[in-house]
């Protein structure tokens, strides 16, 4: 395809722009500390397996709830099993999880609100209706509905997750279409007869990619909370994988007693969505969008 | 002598670059401003005016800062004082007039409250007092029946209502001195000239000395007594407003007002070479070296000085202003446009008519268009091989509807545009095949907004080479360096985004992108107000040799009639969407001419402090056309009576082949207009 050559001829440079995004963002205390944070994670993530101290469901009856000590340093659960080495496993599936569940929502998101914006007219009515409909159902109770029917499995939530997350996406990427679409390049492609795929990717997505990434990041760390949320409800991954929001829940109840137990996957669960907020933010800031200024629509 | 009220002492504004060097934006300025005068402020956008008027009332833009010197009002230093004394200034000793009214007027507010609520700030007077003064300051502004107008909101004013309204609340401090920033740039021809008209009758009766900030010289020579000349954040020229723009001493001034097309003038003005430096390039030497005729060598070295001329009462910045000053008035010598036309017509449009109104459903189904009083009706106009042409009229004219459906971006209502004479083209945008896409381009009038941020000059040049013509690798770019050869920009512009790009070059891209699609016709919609005067002499002159290389037809929209008679050979005149007057450009701007014609002429403003507008009708705004006889009715001065709003006036055709449309016979017209 003709587009594919002006794609690799950028190439080069967008390694360039990413780099000096990434120092722009680190130049600031707020993004400095949230791309540590959420880096920090994203390695513990990929290096846990292999620095874990123990099995995460060897099952140690005398060992039950045993206090933080230096040789269990975040305790023991009610099974008698480390809370550290599951704290630092139950980040994985959730990053994943919700990295790619994220990556469906920007596609389909900023694809269809792009599409709505540049189309307008009944096509955009009747969709945008739709996407309406869809953002008052109560996602928590779809997914219910939707992992009851189809279980747990990573195949699943990731879609169903991407597809809820995604609804929200639809009308930010429409509103910045809305704004590109009026200016007079656009009107010089459409004059020039340029078909609508064209246009679409060649003048509107370099130009609201930036608007539409900010907000998959912050829905990202929207995500996250709402697959642990589903995994303290039970009905994301099950056990004994370790995941923190089925941490919580099991030691929910424990709490007044065994506060380690609880406290660990609290720690892990909230800095990562600190770090991606922060993380968020100062990249919005990096690329010029002042999310303080310009509400999500 | 008179009392100086504001003293600006070698002030130097600028910023820190990220490398930690100190730029300027404005280098080492004095000046004075007296009591009752008017100092016009000229210069080319990025000269640094608007900062300097801006200091002038204590406020420097974030970002900026004083590196140097002081802005002396009522003795005190406005750069060194605290914001809670310069709150009692601002307002009620200086007061301020932006740019756009529209934006400054609170829009959910009415404007009696507004203008309320300035009055309770910097003025002293009780509640019941105010009330009388507000009508008295809408009356001072010339507005009609201030009572009702107190109680509208700002958008239920036009253009020129807001500005008067801005005025009104600068006024209502009583202040000293009044800075004005590009008060009238956003405005119509006529209503321009009716502000003017009114700042001077101000300036008169209040005797508050104004700053009036401006790149347009027309405006400035018709307000101020002293006229300051800004390049490059440097004053270079200043003196009394005649000498300036009669005999400028400095090559600067001296090849701007080459550069500014007349009315009476046919042709192209000279364009000045190349543009003004960026903030912080300049390091030795004169600032306007590149581009002056006359520099000399000692020129690249050395920085001339202010230099006061006590028999001229005049400072200037520059070696060779004695050359200057023997050289008598400007002569202004115009490139004689060669016309290309051919017999063949290219483009017929007729019985064009567009409409904006909402459809109801009924005829959504049907899929027709039915309004009997559309925007833009009986459109007729034959169109031949090589001609330009040029749309006239003020905002709402339709020009840029006529543009937009000739080029298939709107639907007409009815009529038929064909072309060469054999094709119809389709009035909608999908149904017309790709050629009939390509024989037809445009070029936009703000080439920050034609052109994709995102994308190379290279990449903007090569999609319609793509479209079109399928070109590709060593080809492709080969096209490129030839087009950007055509535009005059070097090969090197190719990997550069627009915003390395100035307005100009922007607008050369723009041009380069049209031509590159070979096509027979170019819409050109008003596509040099948006650059500086220097720059659009230059883009003229281009345009027109690409016209005579390519043998293009161009269709010129454009509400400036000096730059229309400059480039056209043919001018139509519009108002409220209907056709006034068509006829080969010499003719239209002789009389008679139909009255609207005249009033547009009138309000023509020349860099000339002899040559005055003529107000003749008023500045009302008409937002729709009317539903029956002549579209010019509501604002003519030469109403005939009833005739006129029953019947649409017949076209009367004169001998040299000018069409007016009015019911006054031709002799009668010319012989009221000559008077």
């Amino acid at each position: 395809m003709k587009l594919d050559n002006i794609y690799q001829e950028e190439k080069k440079s967008n390694f360039a722009k990413v780099y000096e995004i990434i120092i722009t963002m680190a130049s600031r205390p707020s993004g400095f500390i949230g791309l540590s944070i959420l880096i920090f994670h994203i390695i513990l993530a990929f290096i846990s397996p292999y620095i874990a101290p123990y099995d995460f469901k060897a099952i140690n009856p005398t060992l039950m709830l045993q206090a933080p000590s230096a040789e269990y340093w975040f305790g023991t659960d009610d099974l008698g099993r480390d809370v550290f080495t599951r704290t630092i496993l139950g980040g994985r599936t959730a990053l994943t999880i919700t990295f790619f569940g994220s990556l469906i929502a920007l596609l389909w998101g900023g694809l269809l609100g792009i599409f709505c914006g540049l189309v307008g007219g009944k096509t955009d009515d009747i969709v945008m209706r739709i996407v309406d409909a869809f953002l008052s159902i109560p996602w928590i109770l779809a997914m219910l509905l939707i992992v009851s029917l189809l279980g747990t499995s990573t195949e699943v939530l990731i879609p169903a997750l991407g597809f809820f997350y995604g609804k929200g996406i639809v009308r930010v990427a429409r509103a910045a279409t809305h704004d590109v679409i009026a200016k007079d390049f656009i009107v010089s492609a459409r004059a020039r007869g340029h078909s609508n795929f064209s246009i679409i990717w060649y003048e509107i997505i370099p130009n609201v990619r930036d608007a539409i990434l900010v907000e998959g990041a912050m829905r990202w760390s929207w995500m996250l909370l709402g697959f642990s949320s589903l995994s303290f409800l039970g009905f994301g991954v099950s056990p004994p994988t370790p995941d923190w929001g089925l941490m919580i829940s099991n030691a929910r109840g424990l709490m007044s007693f065994a506060y380690w137990s609880v406290i660990a996957p609290i720690v892990g669960l909230s800095s990562l969505i600190i770090g991606i907020n922060l993380t968020a933010d100062a990249f919005a800031k990096a690329l010029g969008i002042d999310r303080s200024t310009k509400a999500p629509v | 002598m008179t009392e100086i009220i504001q003293k600006v002492k070698n002030l130097s504004i600028g910023f820190k670059s990220k490398k930690g060097e100190e730029i300027l934006i404005l280098r080492n300025i004095s000046t004075n401003i007296k009591k009752g005068e008017t100092v016009g402020i000229v210069g080319e956008s990025g000269s640094g005016k608007s900062t300097l008027a801006l200091a002038m009332m204590g406020y420097v833009k974030h970002g900026l800062y004083t590196i140097g010197g002081e802005c002396e009002f009522n003795s005190s230093n406005l750069l060194k004082m605290k914001n809670r004394d310069l709150e009692k200034i601002r307002g009620r000793k200086i007061a301020m007039i932006p740019q756009n009214a529209g934006q400054a007027l609170t829009p959910n507010l009415k404007i009696g409250y507004q203008i309320d609520e300035a009055l309770q700030l910097h003025s002293d007077l009780k509640e019941e007092e105010r009330e009388q003064k507000i009508s008295e300051l809408l009356n001072k502004v010339r507005l009609p029946s201030p009572e009702t107008i107190a109680l509208r909101y700002p958008h239920e004013l036009s253009g020129g209502q807001q500005q008067r309204v801005a005025v009104a609340m600068a006024l209502a401090g009583t202040p000293d001195l009044l800075l004005l920033d590009e008060p009238t740039t956003g405005l119509d021809v006529t209503t321009q000239a009716h502000v003017l008209e009114l700042l001077n009758f101000i300036a008169k009766d209040t005797g508050t000395s104004m700053v009036y900030v401006s790149h347009d010289l027309g405006a400035i020579a018709q307000v101020s007594d002293r006229i300051i000349v800004m390049y490059s954040g440097e004053i270079v020229l200043e003196g009394p407003s005649r000498d300036i723009l009669k005999k400028p001493i400095h090559p600067y001034t001296y090849g701007l007002l080459k550069s500014i097309p007349k009315l009476s003038l046919a042709g192209l003005p000279q364009s000045m070479p190349g543009s003004q430096p960026q903030p912080g390039t300049i390091h030795r030497g004169c600032s306007f070296f590149d581009r002056c005729d006359f520099s000399e060598e000692k020129c690249k070295s050395n920085s001339p000085q202010l230099e006061y001329l006590e028999e001229l009462n005049t400072s200037v910045r520059c070696f060779n202003h004695k050359s200057l000053m023997n050289d008598s008035q400007v002569n202004q010598t115009v490139n004689k446009i060669k016309t290309s036309l051919q017999d063949k017509e290219i483009l017929n449009i007729s019985e064009v008519s567009i409409s904006y109104a909402k459809q109801n459903l009924l005829d959504q189904v049907l899929n027709r268009i039915s309004d009997d009083n559309p925007t833009v009706k009986d459109i007729n106009i034959n169109i031949k091989k090589g001609e330009t042409i040029a749309l006239v009229g003020e905002s709402g004219s339709g020009k840029s509807t006529i543009l937009k459906s000739i080029a298939g971006l709107l639907r007409t209502k009815g009529g038929i545009i064909k072309f060469d004479q054999k094709r119809n083209l389709s009035s909608d945008l999908k149904e017309r095949d790709p050629n009939d896409l390509r024989i037809i381009q445009l070029i936009f009038q703000n080439p920050d907004e034609s052109l994709n941020p995102n994308h190379t000059v290279e990449e903007i040049i090569a999609q319609p080479l793509k479209l079109y013509f399928g070109l590709k690798g060593e080809e492709l770019k080969k096209n490129i360096i030839e087009l950007l050869q055509k535009v005059r920009l070097g090969e090197f512009y190719m990997s550069r985004y627009p915003r390395q790009l100035s307005g100009g070059e922007k607008q050369r891209v723009a041009v380069a992108r049209a031509f590159a699609a070979k096509p027979d016709i170019i819409l050109c919609d008003e596509v040099t107000s948006a650059l500086d005067v220097s720059v659009q002499a230059a883009v003229l002159n281009l345009l027109q040799q690409l016209k005579e290389d390519f043998g293009t037809t161009y269709i010129f929209v454009s509400h400036d009639l000096a730059v229309v008679r400059a480039i056209s050979d043919r001018v139509a005149v519009l108002y409220q969407g209907r056709l006034c007057e068509v006829g080969p450009s010499k003719d239209v701007y002789q009389f008679p001419s139909h009255p609207y014609t005249e009033v547009l002429l009138g309000a023509v403003l020349e860099p000339d402090p002899d040559i005055k507008p003529k107000l003749v009708a008023e500045d009302i705004v008409e937002e729709k056309p009317p539903q029956k006889g002549c579209s010019f009715q509501g604002r003519c001065s030469r109403i005939l009576g009833d005739i006129c709003k029953s019947e649409v006036p017949p076209w009367q055709i004169t001998n040299s082949g000018n069409s007016i449309r009015c019911h006054i016979p031709l002799k009668e017209l010319q012989k009221e207009q000559i008077n």
